[in-house]
């Protein structure tokens, strides 16, 4: 075992990145369940987006076009779940679960001719002289683009919920659907629109992971980030900035467990792969008690009645 | 303008129909995929469907149907308990791999020893691990208010990491040459799960479908119990004032379709599949939570349901074989089917009416 091969500038810079398509999956989720639709199919909405960002980069040549399309992907994949729970009322958890079974089903049918392919790497921001400053330069300033949109996303949906008009109508769609529809909001226009917009996300996220973590593509790669950004949303208490502490620490998480692999750590390299998905259980269950945070109408179907 | 008119109770004619409707637009949406594949639909539509069941060698799939049914019917029984209560264990597929594992760990235990006992002993391992793996989500959400989808759902990659480990460690064949996965169970006579009648595909694992189908039937319909799930999904509120405890029937749905997941891990490893291998799940666990919707939560429905997730299997390799058609589109087609089946689902609850429709007041 050899600890002093892990450089911690290195580390963090990386534990940055790592974060990124959780917090982008999350942070979209988060904008959902605001409007108080439970969407579980962010798994199958990220996996449909790492593959589609795939190809278009494969094909196209410019990741920049594929993370567009990933979006794009995740989008119109959501536009299904916002069919079934909007328009033909069916369950959330049901639909949800259906998305991911079926976008883990047509990635690896889109992705097929696509195994053992090297996309062109995602250049870092030209950033000038700022990424060379010791220490500082690698960790704020030496990412991709995506890094730093995740970063703005989340300030921006934060500024939305709480200055402004859209935020507060969406927030009030998701507290009480009835006293927004009696307002005379459109409850499923705008529910629809906060799903779209959580489909782009996490679609962005899963092309984050096919483009730039692995970069690779390979059947079922996202494996569970997507439900760890669900889990993600009910620790973060329903809030912008803690979900970005949150997938601080859950990305700080998984890239030390992969260090500690490739430093040949004496723990076994499964129990380390575990570690993730264990600490998400555990926090899970510290945070839980405090349930208050929940939007009031979260997973409930509305129909406006005659 | 299209409107929903909510039915003052739900058709129990759309009820029968919705399934059936779904399997036949899956069929048609499922065609078109393949004719993008460049497939010919009607000929992958019939190799699916067909040829398992009345084709040239119908004899050889045949017993398929059963081998790859059981599992689907064993695990999604325990699974519509929970759904129609409102619970959801959606990590079937780790409680199926720990089952697996704690009952293939019993078997080996005692290799090569030869005895009567061994085979039930390893049932009870298998059912234990199964409903001990389901319980950590079922304890932490009545001690802890844990959400159990989550929950479950992170130990299915906990369980998958784990089958990695013992089938490169603790559990790995000690004469296997260095390759992962344990010694063959179905060489060791007193743990092979095998086939009672043989050629029929009919293993223990098929008999413990069958018992549980029944029993979940007398339990929905008959026994207190299955009524307190029913009113718990239907309305809350009126369950517990009807004195159904919450907390007991949590564990008790969550225990109960964990215990059968890891039966039904349990009877593959010792049967059909042989070995713990690091590639042993291949999705059961998520493939019956399809089969518990399509067969409507109801045990009956299920074993329907099942049989045919099961020839959609069988189906989707031969076509693999014959056509080339791809692993992936089959799923594909699994995960159409769940999509129109909820689809259509509205049309139990409310009417579809034409028209501009008057002013709602």
């Amino acid at each position: 075992m050899d600890l002093s091969a892990i450089n911690p500038v290195l580390l963090i810079a990386a534990m940055i990145a790592a974060a990124t398509p959780i917090l982008l999956a999350a942070i979209g989720e988060l904008v959902v369940e605001r409007a108080g639709v439970l969407n579980l199919g962010v798994e199958g909405m990220m996996i449909t987006g790492a593959v589609c960002g795939f190809i278009i980069t494969v094909n196209i040549g410019s990741p920049t076009v594929g993370f567009i399309a990933a979006a794009i992907g995740g989008a119109v994949l959501s536009l299904l779940f916002a069919f079934l729970t909007q328009i033909a009322l069916a369950n959330q958890v049901a639909s949800g679960l259906a998305l991911t079974l079926f976008g883990l089903g047509l990635s690896a049918l889109m992705g097929q001719s696509y195994v053992g392919i090297k996309p062109p790497r995602v250049e870092a921001t030209p950033l000038g002289p700022l990424a060379d400053i010791p220490v500082i330069g690698p960790i704020v300033f030496g990412h991709d683009m995506v890094v730093y949109i995740g970063l703005a996303i989340v300030a921006a949906t934060w500024a939305t919920l709480k200055f402004t008009r859209t935020g507060l109508v969406l927030r009030a769609v998701g507290e009480n659907h009835d006293a927004a529809h009696a307002l005379g909001y459109k409850v499923k226009r705008i529910r629809t629109l906060a799903i779209l917009f959580g489909g782009a996300c996490a679609g962005l996220g899963g092309a984050y992971i096919s483009l730039v973590r692995v970069p690779q593509w390979t059947e079922g790669m996202t494996a569970g980030v997507g439900w760890i950004a669900l889990a993600l949303v009910v620790f973060a208490s329903w809030k912008p900035w803690r979900v970005l502490l949150g997938a601080y620490l859950f990305g700080g998480i998984t890239q030390l467990q992969l260090n500690l692999q490739g430093a040949g750590v004496a723990i076994p390299v499964e129990y380390l792969a575990m570690s993730p998905y264990i600490v998400t259980i555990i926090v899970l269950v510290i945070l839980s008690a405090d349930k208050s945070r929940a939007p009031g109408s979260l997973g409930r179907t509305f129909h406006a009645s005659g | 303008m299209i409107r929903l008119e909510a039915r003052p109770q739900p058709s129990a004619v759309m009820a029968y129909a919705t399934p059936v409707l779904a399997v036949l637009l899956t069929m048609i949406f499922g065609g078109v995929l393949f004719a993008v594949l460049g497939k010919d639909p009607l000929q992958a539509i019939t190799t699916i469907f067909w040829e398992p069941v009345f084709g040239e060698f119908a004899f050889f799939y045949r017993p398929q149907l059963l081998i790859k049914g059981a599992p689907l019917v064993l695990i999604a029984i325990g699974l519509a308990l929970g759904f129609k209560a409102g619970i959801w264990n959606i990590g079937a597929e780790g409680q199926y791999i720990v089952g697996a594992i704690c009952g293939a760990a019993a078997g080996l235990a005692f290799y090569p020893t030869e005895s009567v006992f061994i085979f039930p002993l390893m049932v009870l391992a298998g059912a234990f691990g199964g409903w001990a793996w389901a319980m950590i989500p079922g304890v932490l959400k009545v001690k802890f208010g844990t959400n159990e989808i989550l929950v479950s759902l992170m130990l299915v990659y906990v369980a998958e990491q784990l089958l990695a480990s013992m089938s490169l460690g603790l559990l790995k064949n000690p004469e296997g040459f260095g390759f992962p996965g344990s010694r063959n169970l179905q060489q060791y006579a007193s743990a092979h799960n095998a086939e009672l009648i043989a050629g029929t595909g009919m293993h223990w694992g098929v008999v413990a479908a069958l018992v549980a189908v029944i029993l979940a039937y007398a339990l929905l319909a008959r026994h207190r119990l299955g009524f307190a799930i029913r009113v718990t999904g239907e309305a809350p509120r009126a369950a517990k004032f009807g004195g159904v405890n919450p907390g007991r029937l949590i564990l008790f749905c969550l225990g109960t379709s964990g215990l059968l997941a890891g039966l039904a891990g349990m009877f593959e490893v010792s049967g059909p599949a042989g070995q713990i291998s690091i590639d042993f799940n291949v999705g059961y666990g998520f493939t019956a939570i399809i089969v518990a919707f399509l067969g409507r939560l109801n045990p009956l429905g299920i074993v329907a349901a099942g049989l045919l997730m099961a020839l959609t299997y069988i189906g989707g390799d031969i076509a693999q074989s014959q056509l080339g058609l791809p692993a992936a589109a089959i799923q594909v087609f699994q995960g159409m089917l769940l999509f129109f089946l909820l689809a259509l689902d509205v049309l139990t609850n409310y009417r579809v009416r034409l028209g501009t429709g008057e002013v709602t007041t």
